[in-house]
């Protein structure tokens, strides 16, 4: 099968502090990659430098066998070659928040049609149509007209999927995206994307919900201190962990 | 005409009263406000963008601009711009042909370059202080999504900015229709103030006509302050 998205050997350094060390992973089309660790371990890091929304300091990012052209500086930081690929790659990965950053001045369905508009050039209409119908999928139709604030945590995050999905993306990024919801609004969030992971669309999640990850995940990577500590089947990997450190880790997360 | 005529009939629209005369000079301060503002705006999203971008030389051009312009008293600043500047460009353009030596700079035009200039200064500031308000989320948003750096000024952080730049921008609108009666001592155009001052000389009914100029200024500022409300009132959407 394609290989959507390919990371290898991702190094990230803040200042001193390596946050990344090395980290290769790779996701074939409708993978579901669960990306779990305490805090400090650096998956949302690394979700975020598959993206550049941060820069790697080294190391490669392909998606849909299209590498990110990046150039070293002499200091040891890098930089995209060629801004335009980094926006048109951008826009094959959807990426939804953990603070949802729905576009707080403009209505839902602005916020959905925005970057297909804008980005993609979809005619605005098609646009629309297209966005009432993820907007359906979500469960949050009756709400297009409202402002982000408006709306509950787990609406807005709905809404913020919905906005990735406008994008017809080769893989989404989630970014711990319940953790910032109130724990009665988190299942709405799982649901939907449960339902999405059913589509066989291609996922990678920085999650701490080990439940969506055992069930849905067709990967589990548990990253630590910048590296991937262990990877693997779900069910598998939580049954036996093999390292010390995943065996703590999920003794410490199991209530 | 009446040897000594009604304050009534000295404001009359007719041949011999200032009425009219008023009337053309609220619109050129007018004119002089709004075109001074909108350069303002222009210069103080520039100033802005340079004062938050990575490069030093950049920030360090806007933070000169930005100091020298708000250290100096205004009508100093704008004799200064508007009698060199003239001659600065003269002298540019005299190295690219002799034809422009007697090039004649638009009196109205150079003041308005020179207080859209001045007006710059301070809307840098104003704007740098609304960009850094926006939560970066928004901006993150925006370039997860693939848009460009241009696109997300234009689509996410102008946008965003006004609501935190309203009051302040407001305030330098107000300041903006204040400090075009500067121009009035260039003696080139003939706006509110300068009207005031003619009328008085001519008939010396000076309390009159100050008074005259004074009402309509603060009429520029009630309508405007209202204005204001609604924009901000629009800006707000979505937000409360």
């Amino acid at each position: 099968m394609d290989t959507t998205l390919k990371v290898e050997d991702l190094h990230k350094r803040f200042g001193e502090v390596e946050v990344l060390k090395g980290v290769s992973l790779a996701a074939k089309t409708g993978d579901v990659i669960a990306m779990i660790g305490s805090s400090g371990s650096g998956k949302s890091t690394l979700l975020r430098c598959i993206n550049l929304l941060e820069m790697p300091n080294s190391g490669r990012v392909a998606v849909n066998g299209e590498l990110i052209r990046m150039k070293s500086l002499p200091d040891g930081t890098a930089l995209p070659e060629d801004q335009k690929q980094v926006e048109r790659i951008r826009s094959k990965l959807a990426m939804v928040f953990q603070s949802f950053n729905l576009w707080s001045h403009r209505t839902i369905l602005e916020n959905v049609i925005e970057a297909p508009v804008h980005v993609l050039k979809v005619p605005r209409k098609e646009a629309i149509e297209r966005a009432e119908a993820l907007l359906a999928k979500v469960g949050i139709a009756e709400k297009r007209n409202f402002y982000p604030n408006h709306l509950s945590g787990g609406q807005q995050q709905r809404a913020a999927i919905a906005r990735a999905l406008a994008m017809e993306p080769s893989v989404l990024l989630f970014d711990e995206p319940t953790s910032a919801l109130d724990p009665e609004l988190v299942g709405e969030v799982l649901q939907v994307m449960r339902k999405l992971a059913e589509e066989g669309r291609t996922m990678l999640v920085v999650t701490h919900e080990m439940g969506f990850a055992r069930d849905v995940a067709s990967q589990i990577v548990f990253l630590h201190k910048g590296q991937i500590e262990e990877q693997g089947d779900p069910r598998e990997l939580l049954a036996n962990p093999k390292s010390e450190r995943l065996k703590q880790f999920l003794s410490s997360t199991r209530h | 005409m009446d040897p000594t005529p009604s304050l009534f009939a000295l404001m009359s629209f007719g041949p011999d009263g200032w009425g009219m005369r008023f009337v053309e000079g609220l619109v050129v301060t007018l004119e002089v406000s709004a075109a001074s503002y909108f350069l303002s705006l222009i210069f103080g999203l520039l100033g802005a963008s340079a004062k938050l971008s990575t490069s030093p030389t950049l920030r360090r051009i806007a933070d000169l601009y930005t100091t020298l312009v708000r250290a100096l008293p205004e009508l100093l600043l704008l004799l200064l711009i508007y009698f060199s500047g003239a001659d600065a460009i003269k002298f540019v353009l005299s190295f690219i042909s002799a034809d422009f030596e007697d090039v004649e700079i638009d009196p109205f035009i150079a003041a308005v370059a020179a207080l859209g200039f001045i007006g710059g200064a301070y809307m840098t500031e104003v704007m740098r202080g609304a960009i850094l308000s926006i939560p970066t989320g928004q901006i993150e948003a925006a370039k997860a999504s693939g848009m460009s750096k241009l696109l997300t000024l234009r689509r996410v952080i102008v946008p965003q900015m006004l609501r935190y730049a309203l009051p302040g921008m407001g305030n330098l609108w107000l300041s903006a229709t204040k400090d075009s009666s500067l121009i009035s001592v260039l003696g080139q155009t003939q706006d509110l103030l300068f009207m005031g001052y003619r009328a008085s000389a001519v008939t010396k009914h000076y309390g009159f006509f100050y008074s005259v100029a004074a009402i309509m200024f603060l009429g520029i500022t009630i309508v405007s302050v209202i204005a204001i409300r609604i924009i901000e009132a629009r800006v707000n959407r979505g937000y409360r």
